[in-house]
């Protein structure tokens, strides 16, 4: 079998990836990304609306600095927000914008030819720097063109396995070359886990097919915790039906909300900031609306009316959006409101990792050698309980290069790791008896269970008793998954069931960590809001939830402080 | 009332004796759903409920990632973004899908695209010449400047132009039009620097930007509208004043 040595290792190739590469290419000169789907794939390539930087440019936005957008960030976290980490988001966010623009993103721009900036929601200042409504499609290309000059090794279409550890130390990751079907290790000095989100578990999702929380699967097999898991964030405005994604900034351009009597409703939740309230607050009062029969013609959806924007501002600034919405609505926008209903978006929650991106061992104290985590797949607490919309670009690349540099600071001092045969055998031995799977429980079927359960059982709303409920039916999913599955591929050449297969696995394992830590979590809070406890219970609950997998595969539940300090 | 679709799908198993083939497959359609019917959602339905082994890329599923291009009733299409209804297929017609062609096929409708992206990478994507990372100062760039380059930005990489091209099919090291269009994108941003490297490489009769011959089927391919053939003949005025 196959081995490849690196000095560093990096998992996913989305934005935090591809920042970490260029980065780590400063200190080290034998960088690797493997990565499930060409990186071009990676789900950052999606991202509409915009990467916050209190830049000023605008007229409207003259008087921003970090410490608004701070102040800002905590706010829209709900009490969750880690300070120290999140001043050195907001600190860093200018430089990390000049940085791409230098690389070349095509952001859109001022008539003097400065980066041009647009509201966003729960920013009070226009904040978002953006590329017409193809920002992460922008981002990441240029990062990609910078891995290309740089020379970083980029193996695509490899799919992560495992970590290869030796007590606190990571030697290395087994994949698995869909291609061939070949399981190959990769040793390296130290290696990143930028795998990405998790929000594929819902049925009503943003998220493209990828987005299954590989990373954080395979953290609490190793024992490694994950933090706030219950924060998942949904977006306001998932098309109807399929919850591709409208973005916010056709709020941000001056897009209204309405219900079934076109009332524009959030002035009756939140008069100041409309529309543009952060997102946990939109989709409740979504959520509301639709629960009491004001959905449009009393159903599941709501309209967003963009029918009052100019064509220039529809097709220049938002045009992705107005041709989903004529792909997949078939409504042309500046003639028709778009029918939206919350999609789930986002996980504030991960793995849980210091300031530079250290995976922790425990909730304080003690961390990894030589593993990092970044991008979305990391929690490092800058969005609390509830993400502002451009701050999650902002954190993959701003961190994405810090935890780059880390880990390759790291591998040059440290030594590569051993992958020994057995290791691969072991795998190669796994694969083997999964593409034997000779039951009756087909991937997509077993998969559409999970999904249902999350998005009815786990959404907007929730409450003890249908968290129970969720708890019960995802170990039914997991009981059937491990007794009865059944593949028709048994082929080792590029056989996505087989991917797909140990991406459902991977859900199943964080689905039932979500459930966990909004079952316990017994307030409202952000993105977590129970029915039965409609409070937000600060005295008891202002701390972070950390989960475990112990020896008998029991989730461990243990809490920490949020880092509040004098900063802004 | 249901309606009952018809595809052809182009079948290929290395690890079978069997080769390439074509294998009929039905899907029963409400008429409610058949509209938003796409494509690629047909596939999904036949993989997980039919036969697992059928192969295909897709990740965004609404057309911005560019994995699931694929040659549907004689055109390269994303399958993600072709609704079944335009397709116009009536009593005795079939969807027929097959991989892209001009790609070598490693199984099903999956072909083997590292050919395409080491041509993508040979253009030199990316702002040449420049410190990129210690000159921190905006860069200003005038609407008019990122108007030129705008359209090229779109390109998703999905590789259904150059796969539409004859001359790619003549000739595998022709660098195609999606890496042209892309160079064009990267040599012509005002805040690229180093112009003579990347025009070097483009200046070829055979493999560079004189091997479009203007078949204009990559114009009718992109996914994006982009128009390639157009950004390409810039790119030839570029080259030649170079």
């Amino acid at each position: 079998m196959k081995k490849h040595e690196h000095d560093l290792v990096i998992v996913g190739g989305g934005a935090a990836g591809l920042r970490a590469a260029v980065a780590a290419r400063e200190f080290v000169d034998d960088v690797a990304i493997i990565s499930k789907v060409n990186v071009l794939r990676s789900h950052s390539v999606t991202a509409q609306g915009g990467i916050a930087a209190s830049l000023g440019n605008t007229e409207a936005g003259k008087d921003d600095s970090w410490r608004v957008h701070f102040k800002d960030t905590v706010r829209g976290g709900d009490g969750l927000v880690d300070h120290d980490a999140c001043e050195v988001l907001t600190r860093g966010a200018p430089e990390a914008v000049l940085e791409l623009n230098n690389m070349g993103v095509p952001f859109s721009r001022t008539k003097d030819g400065r980066l041009d900036q647009r509201p966003f929601g729960g920013h009070r200042l226009p904040r978002s720097l953006y590329a017409a409504d193809r920002t992460g499609h922008g981002i990441a290309y240029a990062l990609y063109g910078e891995n290309v000059r740089l020379g970083v090794n980029i193996y695509d279409e490899y799919f992560l396995l495992d970590l290869l550890t030796s007590e606190e130390t990571v030697e290395g990751v087994t994949a698995y070359d869909i291609r061939s079907g070949e399981v190959v290790g990769f040793s390296a000095k130290s290696v990143i886990l930028a795998t990405g989100g998790c929000t594929q578990a819902f049925e009503y999702t943003s998220s493209g097919a990828a987005s299954t929380g590989d990373g954080l699967a395979i953290a609490l097999r190793n024992g490694i915790p994950v933090e706030d898991m219950e924060f998942i964030q949904f977006h306001p405005t998932g098309l109807a039906g399929s919850g591709i994604l409208i973005s916010e900034a056709a709020r941000g351009e001056g897009g209204y909300l309405l219900n079934d009597d076109g009332e524009r409703f959030m002035k009756r939740y939140n008069p100041d900031m409309m529309e543009l309230s952060p997102r946990d607050q939109v989709v409740r009062a979504m959520q509301h609306e639709i629960n009491r029969g004001k959905g449009i013609d009393g159903g599941n959806h709501l309209h967003l009316d963009l029918t009052h924007l100019s064509q220039r501002t529809l097709w220049e600034k938002l045009p992705t959006i107005s041709q989903i919405a004529k792909d997949y609505a078939n409504v042309d926008p500046s003639e028709t409101p778009i029918p939206v209903q919350p999609t789930a978006h986002y996980c504030m929650g991960g793995i849980p990792v210091t300031l530079d991106g250290r995976v922790k061992l425990h909730e304080e104290g003690k961390n990894w050698d030589n593993l990092f985590a970044a991008g979305e797949a990391a929690c490092l607490s800058v969005h609390g309980a509830n993400r502002l919309g451009t701050n999650s670009l902002l954190e993959a690349v701003l961190f994405g290069k810090r935890v780059g540099k880390a880990a390759a600071k790291a591998a040059r001092r440290g030594e590569r790791g051993q992958v020994g045969g057995d290791d691969l055998a072991e795998k190669d031995d796994m694969l083997g008896s999964l593409l034997a799977s000779d039951g009756s429980g087909r991937v997509g079927a077993l998969r559409c269970q999970l999904q249902e359960t999350m998005s009815s059982r786990c959404g907007v709303f929730r409450s003890g008793e249908e968290l129970e409920q969720a708890a019960a039916e995802i170990q039914d999913i997991k009981r059937e998954f491990e007794e009865n599955l059944h593949l028709d591929d048994k082929g080792r050449t590029f056989n996505t069931e087989l991917r797909s297969a140990l991406e459902l696995k991977n859900m199943l394992e964080f689905a039932s960590a979500i459930v966990n830590g909004g079952y316990e979590r017994t307030e409202s809070r952000g993105s977590h809001y129970r029915l039965d406890f409609p409070e937000k219970d600060d005295g008891e609950w202002a701390v972070h939830t950390f989960i475990k997998k112990g020896q008998g595969g029991n989730y461990r539940l243990s809490y920490r402080p949020v880092r509040t300090g004098e900063s802004g | 009332m249901m309606k009952k679709i018809a595809f052809r799908i182009n079948r290929y198993d290395p690890e079978s004796n069997e080769g390439s083939h074509f294998e009929k497959f039905y899907l029963d359609v409400s008429e409610q759903k058949l509209g938003e019917l796409t494509v690629l959602d047909a596939l999904r339905e036949l993989k997980e409920e039919r036969d697992g082994s059928l192969t295909f890329r897709h990740t965004c599923g609404h057309g911005s990632c560019g994995s699931c291009a694929m040659l549907i009733n004689e055109k390269n299409r994303l399958a993600c973004k072709t609704h079944v209804v335009d397709l116009e297929v009536d009593e005795g017609s079939f969807v027929e899908i097959s991989p892209l062609p001009g790609f070598p096929v490693i199984k099903d409708l999956v072909v083997d695209d590292e050919r395409f992206f080491d041509h993508d990478s040979q253009i030199m994507p990316f702002i040449s010449g420049k410190n990129t990372v210690d000159d921190l100062e905006e860069e200003r760039q005038t609407p008019g400047e990122l108007d030129r380059i705008m359209e090229a930005t779109e390109c998703i990489n999905c590789g259904a132009c150059t796969s539409s091209c004859p001359t790619y099919w003549d000739n595998e090291d022709y660098l195609g039009p999606a890496a042209l269009v892309r160079a064009f994108r990267w040599l012509e941003d005002s805040r690229n620097v180093d112009r003579n490297s990347r025009i070097g490489i483009l200046d070829d009769e055979k493999d560079g930007v004189w091997g479009c011959n203007k078949v204009f089927n990559c114009v009718e391919a992109c996914p994006k509208g982009i128009d390639t053939v157009a950004i390409i003949e810039e790119l030839k005025r570029s080259v030649i004043t170079a």
